[in-house]
C-alpha cells in the first residue's frame, strides 16, 4: 500500500542526505519532489500545495538534530505534517445509546459500497452485534441479489422486501430489525452521481426518516482530483461521519484519503483492502501517515496477530525460538496461524521496509501450500529433526508431496536460516527470509 | 447507420463538453484575463490540467512544448495559447492513433463473430458497457452472444442477465465459482454454432495488482484463441473517470497481461474531469474507444478524437465569440 508514494518521497529525500542544516535551497529541491510524487498519488492540487507550504516554512533553517539526517529530519516534520492532515486520532464507529444502531452507507457508483456494507456486517457480528443488511439500491440489476448472496456467505440477515421506494424498504426493514431484535442495521444505497438532484434528494430522504446514527461516504481510493468535489457535495448534502476508503489493496497511492480528511473535516473510518469480506481495517491516521513515509505498519500487524495467535501457544513459540527448539512442525502450526491472518501479501506489506524489499517480488499465495504439503509428507520424526533428512528422504518427500527435490532442498535450507535468524530476530533477516520464502516456488 | 447518427457528434459533444467546458472555460478565463505569455500564465494553465486530474508528467509535457514553442516561434498574445495547447494536445492522441472516427461501433469486416473482451478494475462499470454495447450491435441488425465470465462477484450473472435481456441479445453462463475461461470457450463455440456477427465477453473486476487474477485473464484470452485463432479481436479496458493517475498503470498492468486494443471511459456524466484520458492514451498509444455518459442502455457513446479536441476547446472558442 501507497508504495509508489513512499519510494517516491524516498527518492526525493535522497537529495538532501549529508547535508548538515535545511537550507531554503536544499529543502526547495526535495519539496518539489514531494509536490510531485503527492501529486501523482492524486492528493488533491490545493491540498498539497497548503501541505508543501507548511512543510517549507517548518522546516527551512532547522538545525538537524545530532541524531537525524536533514533526510529523516524532513521526514519528520512531513510525517507530523501528514499526521496532522488526516486527523491525529483514529475515528470509531459510533453507536446507538438506545435503540438499535443505524448505518447509512453511500457513495458514486462502483466504490465499493455493497462489499462494504458486508464486510460492515461481518466485522460487527465478531463484536458481538447482531446486524441487518438492508438492500435499499432498487437501481442497478442484481444489487439485490449481490448483497443477499454476501450476507448468506456470512450468514446475515437481509431485508429487501418487495417495494421499489427505497424509502418505503428502509421504514420497513426498521419494523423488521425492531420484531426480529436486531440490534445494528446497515443500509447500502444505490450509488449515485452527487450532480443527480433527483437522486442526492432521495438519500436526504432517507437520512430525515431513519436518523441514522452514523452516515459513511464510501469512496474508491483510485479517485483522482474530483474525490474533493464529490466527498463535499455528499457531506453538503448528508453531513456524513466518516469516510470508507476502498480497493486500497491495489497499488493506488490513496492520495484521496489525505484529501478528503482535509478538505469535509471528517474522519477517514475504514479501509477496505480486498473481495474477501474479512478485508476490513480502521483507519488509523498515524499509522496511515507512517505507512506512507514507509516506516511501516507494525502496529496493525501486531493488532492482528493478537486477534488471530492463541496467546499461549505465541509464548511457547517465543520460548522455543529463544531456546532454537523451532521444528517443522512448529513452522507448519505457525503458518496455519498466519493464514488466519489474512492475505500473506497484506500481512507483509505492514511490516517496515518489506513493501519496498518485496518490490517486483510475486507474492504467491500458493506457495504457503506447497510448504505445507512437503512438511505434511514429512515423518513426525524427520519434521523434529530435520537433519536426519537425506537423499533418499527428500526424494520420497518431493514425491508425496508433488514437489521437486529443488524445492524441498530450498525449504529445507531456509528452514535451517529461519533457525539461525531467530536466534537474531533482526529485521534485515526477517526481510530476507520473506523474500526467500516467496520465491519459494 | 441510423442509430449511429443520433449518436455521433452532437451528444458526444453534449458529454463531453459539460465536463470539458469546465477546464477550457478556466483557461479561457485565466488567457484572458492577462494578454502577455508569463510564467505565471503558464503555472496557473498547469494548476487548471492537474485539477482535471490530466496528471504531472503529461502536464508538464504539454506545458514544456508550449513553451518551447512560445520561445521559438516568439508567441507573445496569450490569445495564441490556446490554439497551441489544442495542437499539442491533438499531438498526444494522434500518437495513440486514434482514428476512430464514429465508426468503432460498426463490426469491421472479416472473421465472423466479431469478439471483443472487456476487463477493468473493480466498479468501473464493465458489466453496463457490455450492455449498452450489445444493445448497439443489436439496433444496428447484430447477432450479438454475451459470454458472463464473472463467476467470481455475487450476483454478476443476474447482472448480466438484465442488461441482456434490455438488449434482447443471447447469454451464455455457468454457475457461479466455475472456471471463467470455460465460461469464454462455451460462449465462443455457441456464438460460432449459431452464426453470430459479435461476442461480448465479461469479466470479473480485478485489481491489476492481483498476479494470479490477471493470468486467469491471460487464460480466458488464450483458450478463446484456440477456438478461434485471432480472437479475441478487441479487449476492452474500462477505466471510470474519476479515476486519477493510477488510470494508468491499469492501462499498463492489463495491457501486458491481455493486449488492450481500446479504452472505454464510463461514468463521464459525472464531476469528474476525466484527464485522464490524454495522458493514458498519450502515454500508452492506446485508443479510447467509447465513452459513457450515464446508465440507460443508450448512454454508450463512441469516442472521436477530433471530435475530443475539438470539444475541449471549443468552449473557449465559444465564449471568445461572446467577448468579442
Amino acid at each position: 500500500m501507497f508504495e509508489t508514494l513512499t519510494d517516491k518521497l524516498e527518492g526525493a529525500l535522497k537529495r538532501i542526505r549529508g547535508e548538515h542544516r535545511i537550507s531554503e535551497a536544499n529543502v526547495e529541491e526535495s519539496l518539489r519532489e514531494v509536490r510531485r510524487a503527492l501529486l501523482d498519488a492524486d492528493v488533491n492540487f490545493q491540498v498539497v500545495k497548503d501541505f508543501i507550504d507548511s512543510v517549507k516554512s517548518q522546516a527551512v533553517g532547522v538545525d538537524v538534530l545530532k541524531s537525524l539526517s536533514p533526510g529523516q529530519q524532513i521526514v519528520k516534520i512531513l510525517y507530523d505534517e501528514l499526521v496532522l492532515l488526516m486527523g491525529s486520532e483514529r475515528a470509531d464507529l459510533q453507536y446507538a445509546k438506545s435503540g438499535p444502531t443505524i448505518i447509512l452507507v453511500a457513495g458514486l457508483q462502483g466504490s465499493g459500497k455493497t462489499t462494504f456494507s458486508a464486510k460492515l456486517a461481518r466485522h460487527l457480528k465478531e463484536k458481538g452485534r447482531l446486524p441487518l443488511l438492508v438492500a435499499a439500491d432498487v437501481y442497478r440489476p442484481a444489487a439485490i441479489g449481490q448483497l443477499k448472496q454476501l450476507a448468506a456467505s456470512i450468514d446475515v440477515p437481509v431485508y429487501s422486501g418487495d417495494e421499489t421506494s427505497p424509502l418505503r424498504i428502509v421504514e420497513e426493514a426498521l419494523e423488521h430489525a425492531r420484531k426480529n431484535l436486531r440490534d445494528t442495521i446497515i443500509i447500502d444505497t444505490a450509488g449515485r452521481l452527487s450532480i443527480d438532484e433527483a437522486m442526492m434528494q432521495e438519500i436526504a430522504d432517507i437520512k430525515d426518516r431513519v436518523r441514522p446514527t452514523e452516515i459513511l461516504f464510501v469512496v474508491d481510493a483510485m479517485t483522482g482530483q474530483d474525490a474533493v468535489n464529490t466527498a463535499k457535495a455528499f457531506h453538503d448534502r448528508l453531513d456524513f461521519d466518516g469516510a470508507v476508503l476502498t480497493k486500497l489493496d491495489g497499488d493506488t497511492r490513496g492520495g484521496a484519503a489525505l484529501s478528503i480528511r482535509k478538505v469535509v473535516d471528517k474522519p477517514i473510518k475504514f479501509v477496505s483492502l480486498g473481495e474477501k469480506l474479512d478485508a476490513l481495517e480502521p483507519f488509523h491516521p498515524d499509522r496511515m501517515a507512517s505507512r506512507i513515509l514507509g516506516m511501516g505498519d507494525i502496529v496493525t500487524l501486531a493488532e492482528k496477530a493478537q486477534e488471530q495467535f492463541d496467546e499461549k501457544e505465541a509464548e511457547k513459540l517465543e520460548a522455543k525460538m529463544r531456546k532454537n527448539q523451532f521444528t517443522l512442525e512448529d513452522f507448519y502450526a505457525q503458518l496455519q496461524q498466519i493464514k488466519k491472518m489474512g492475505s500473506l501479501s497484506s500481512i507483509l506489506e505492514m511490516i517496515p521496509g518489506m513493501g519496498k524489499a518485496l518490490k517486483g517480488v510475486d507474492v504467491d499465495e500458493k506457495s504457503f501450500v506447497r510448504i505445507e504439503a512437503m512438511i505434511m509428507s514429512m515423518t513426525p520424526e524427520e519434521r523434529r529433526k530435520p537433519a536426519i533428512i537425506n537423499g533418499s528422504r527428500r526424494k520420497r518427500i518431493a514425491g508425496g508431496s508433488g514437489t521437486s527435490i529443488q524445492e524441498v532442498n530450498r525449504l529445507l535450507k531456509q528452514f535451517e536460516e529461519m533457525q539461525k535468524m531467530m536466534k537474531r530476530l533482526t529485521k534485515g533477516g526477517a526481510r530476507q527470509f520473506a523474500k526467500g520464502l516467496m520465491q519459494n516456488r | 447507420m441510423g442509430f449511429l447518427d443520433k449518436l455521433k457528434l452532437t451528444r458526444l459533444k453534449e458529454g463531453l463538453l459539460k465536463t470539458r467546458d469546465d477546464v477550457m472555460r478556466k483557461v479561457s478565463r485565466v488567457i484572458r484575463a492577462k494578454r502577455k505569455i508569463d510564467d505565471a500564465l503558464l503555472d496557473e494553465i498547469e494548476e487548471i490540467l492537474i485539477l482535471g486530474d490530466v496528471g504531472v508528467a503529461t502536464t508538464t509535457r504539454i506545458i514544456d512544448r508550449v513553451r518551447e514553442r512560445v520561445r521559438k516561434e516568439r508567441y507573445e498574445d496569450a490569445m495564441e495559447l490556446l490554439r497551441l495547447m489544442k495542437e499539442e494536445v491533438a499531438a498526444l492522441f494522434e500518437k495513440s492513433d486514434v482514428r476512430t472516427n464514429g465508426i468503432a461501433i460498426e463490426v469491421p469486416d472479416g472473421a465472423r463473430p466479431f469478439v471483443i473482451m472487456v476487463v477493468g478494475v473493480n466498479g468501473v462499470g464493465k458489466t453496463t458497457t457490455i450492455g449498452k454495447l450489445a444493445y448497439n450491435y443489436r439496433s444496428s441488425g447484430k447477432k450479438v452472444v454475451i459470454g458472463a465470465a464473472d463467476t467470481f462477484r455475487a450476483a454478476a450473472n443476474e447482472q448480466l442477465e438484465v442488461w441482456a435481456t434490455r438488449a434482447d441479445v443471447d447469454i451464455i453462463q455457468q454457475q457461479h465459482g466455475s472456471d471463467p475461461a470455460a465460461v469464454a470457450y462455451d460462449t465462443l463455440q455457441s456464438a460460432i454454432a449459431k452464426n453470430a456477427d459479435v461476442v461480448i465477453i465479461d469479466t470479473a473486476g480485478r485489481l491489476h495488482t492481483k498476479t494470479n487474477l490477471m493470468e486467469e485473464l491471460k487464460k480466458i484470452k488464450r483458450v478463446m484463441g484456440k477456438l478461434m485463432p485471432d480472437a479475441p479481436h478487441e479487449v476492452l479496458l474500462v477505466l471510470d473517470a474519476a479515476t486519477g493517475q493510477n488510470a494508468i498503470q491499469q492501462a499498463q498492468q492489463f495491457s501486458l497481461a491481455v493486449e488492450v486494443t481500446g479504452l472505454v471511459i464510463t461514468k463521464l456524466d459525472g464531476t469528474a474531469k476525466g484527464g485522464v484520458v490524454i495522458g493514458v492514451s498519450g502515454e500508452l498509444g492506446v485508443p479510447v474507444k467509447y465513452i459513457g455518459v450515464g446508465e440507460k442502455i443508450d448512454d454508450l457513446q463512441v469516442f472521436d478524437s477530433e471530435a475530443f479536441v475539438d470539444a475541449l476547446f471549443e468552449a473557449f472558442s465559444a465564449e471568445e465569440d461572446v467577448a468579442e
